[in-house]
């Protein structure tokens, strides 16, 4: 079932003009703040009307302007997790999971309680009210109530801004988990790179009010035109697989045929992991590098380059492990000769892999 | 403290009865419209707030007056009303309107202000999990203004105890029938002697507030407690 999404609204001082489709997985609308990001979340949930519009889950249509069709709110059957977990204070974290399961037709099957609860980790929590709850658990328990909702499809808006790092880690797991397990579309706002790099199936990029680019994570993110953070937070992914642990604290992996080392990672030997290498950690060199202390050195071809007004430029590489992000100055471009289709090495050093850049 | 003659004990239970059913069946629409003031957008908005606000603005005996004129025997209201077996002029049953009319205002202010704090970021949640607007009502902004509810209903209560100029000029005076606990005393002062039963009945009232405001607190801060999230 794909999600599709075509929205006119004025906004501000801006209009917001975007459409585009989430398929099933992870498709994360992508953007700096105030780019619309939320008005396009609060649309297809029905709390606010935009102007015109038509959005359609499968064969079901939440709204079509053009035939008069509007669907409030509560018929959309779409499970929205907010920035702020928004439980109801006067029940217990169980109420509050059960709530929406009386609301939900007959004939739906929400996931079973027990497994929702399993996976989220909140048994222990149960009996407990909501204002007893760390952030982290909140925003937990505000998952597993949207899940036992029998949504047709997930909703988050950014829910991990409010929470601080270690939180923040410890909640990423767990949409990890509902993208391989769950089969609906889920559609998650973020300004986070990493989040991006680490959930995102399908990337749709907003920029003042419009979508500058749609496709999937790989091709997006390794794409050095599409910056919508600024070049210091650009970043491509690597899908790789863990084939060894090393006795010196080193974990190896497997991405395409080309071998990375990175810090000990707790994942098993065979697990699929995708990496975040962010382009100001890669070095290029167009000879193989002698004598140097980075570990992972990966040859490939300039695919393009970018440069803007600045003294960077963002080149990609295209390696066997996939294609790379570097950022390095319009001088070290020049004075390399790089160009489209020259040979070069991408540089990338173990530790420039932080964990929060590593995922399943 | 002496105990209470007959005719005080009269007046002391009509006030009761009176101002349970004044408080009972106002409560609900009370609760309408203060949803209605503090969550809808409509038009008429203003004219519903003043309407709710004139008996608290103007002269009770006016407030009194104008319920005689519709709700009276000669009244378009009073008549209607009349022909299904209901008698509200010079009746008890007037008295519990009136009170409700005069505590109705009071009710509502409450009521609205903890509505007003309710997050409607709750509400929406509540609508993305399915509930309709009555079902959010009911499962989220009821439970959450408890605390308001009752404060209201106490204070409106309290006021129907304490109703007097409304009362005696849409249903007099009438021991056993219209004489609530104000209007005895009221009466007990315009006769030489009857200062000792007035002042028994003064003590009484001044108990009677006391306990409800007591009991409003105790009610309100368990509610309060309750829907803290702790």
């Amino acid at each position: 079932m794909k999600l599709a999404v075509a929205l006119h609204q004025p906004l501000g001082a801006l209009a917001l003009d975007v459409a585009f489709t989430a398929p099933p997985g992870v498709t994360v609308l992508f953007g700096r703040s105030g780019s619309g990001k939320t008005t396009v979340v609060n649309a297809v949930a029905g709390l606010l009307k935009p102007a015109r519009g038509r959005i359609a889950l499968g064969e079901h249509v939440l709204q079509d302007s053009d035939r008069g069709i509007w669907l409030p709110a509560h018929r959309r059957r779409l499970g929205y997790v907010f920035q702020d977990a928004r439980l109801f204070p006067h029940l217990s974290v169980h109420q509050n999971l059960l709530y929406g399961r009386r609301f939900a037709p007959r004939g739906a099957q929400p996931e079973p309680e027990a497994r929702v609860i399993e996976m989220l980790g909140i048994g222990p929590l149960l009996d407990r009210r909501p204002g007893a709850l760390s952030g982290g658990e909140r925003q937990r328990v505000a998952l597993g109530r949207a899940l036992l909702s029998a949504p047709r499809a997930i909703l988050a808006d950014e829910p991990l801004a409010a929470l601080d790092e270690a939180r923040k880690a410890e909640i990423l797991p767990y949409f990890e988990r509902l993208r391989d397990e769950v089969a609906i579309p889920i559609l998650y706002v973020s300004h986070s790179a990493a989040e991006v790099a680490r959930l995102a199936t399908t990337v749709v990029v907003l920029q003042d009010g419009r979508v500058i680019r749609q496709g999937t994570t790989e091709d997006v993110l390794s794409d050095p035109s599409v910056t919508p953070l600024g070049a210091r937070a650009a970043g491509a992914i690597l899908s790789a697989r863990v084939i060894a642990h090393h006795h010196d604290g080193l974990t190896e992996l497997d991405a395409g045929g080309a071998r990375l080392l990175l810090p000990r990672t707790l994942h098993p030997i065979g697990t699929p992991l995708r990496l975040r290498i962010a382009a100001q950690e890669v070095i290029v060199s167009r000879a193989r590098p002698e004598g140097l202390s980075a570990l992972n050195i990966l040859p490939g071809t300039v695919e393009q380059i970018r440069s803007g007004d600045g003294p960077g430029a963002l080149v990609s590489i295209r390696t066997k492990a996939g294609t790379v992000l570097a950022r390095i100055t319009r001088r070290s471009a020049a004075a390399l000769a790089l160009s489209e289709g020259v040979d070069c090495h991408a540089v990338i050093k173990s530790v420039a892999i932080a964990p929060e850049d590593i995922g399943r | 403290m002496a105990v209470l003659g007959p005719e005080e004990w009269q007046a002391v239970a009509l006030s009761l009865k009176v101002s349970t059913w004044a408080t009972v069946l106002s409560l609900p629409l009370a609760v309408l419209a203060a949803h209605a003031l503090a969550r809808w957008r409509f038009p008429g908005r203003a004219l519903l707030n003043g309407l709710v606000h004139l008996p608290l603005i103007m002269p009770p005996v006016v407030t009194g007056y104008v319920l005689l004129i519709v709700f009276g025997p000669a009244g378009p209201l009073g008549r209607a009303l009349q022909s299904i077996g209901v008698v509200l002029a010079f009746n008890w049953t007037g008295a519990a309107l009136a009170a409700a009319v005069m505590g109705f205002p009071l009710m509502v202010r409450a009521i609205r202000l903890s509505i007003e704090a309710v997050d409607p970021r709750l509400e929406q949640a509540a609508a993305t999990l399915g509930a309709s607007r009555m079902w959010v009502f009911l499962t989220v902004t009821l439970p959450l203004i408890l605390p308001g509810l009752v404060a209201g209903a106490i204070l409106g209560f309290a006021k129907a105890m304490g109703e007097f100029g409304a009362t005696i000029t849409f249903v007099s005076n009438i021991p056993g029938q219209t004489q609530t606990i104000p209007s005895a005393i009221y009466a007990f002062l315009q006769v030489p002697g009857g200062e000792t039963a007035a002042a028994r009945l003064v003590a009484l009232s001044i108990a009677l507030a006391l306990g409800a405001l007591l009991l409003s607190e105790t009610v309100a801060r368990r509610a309060a407690r309750r829907v803290g999230g702790q």
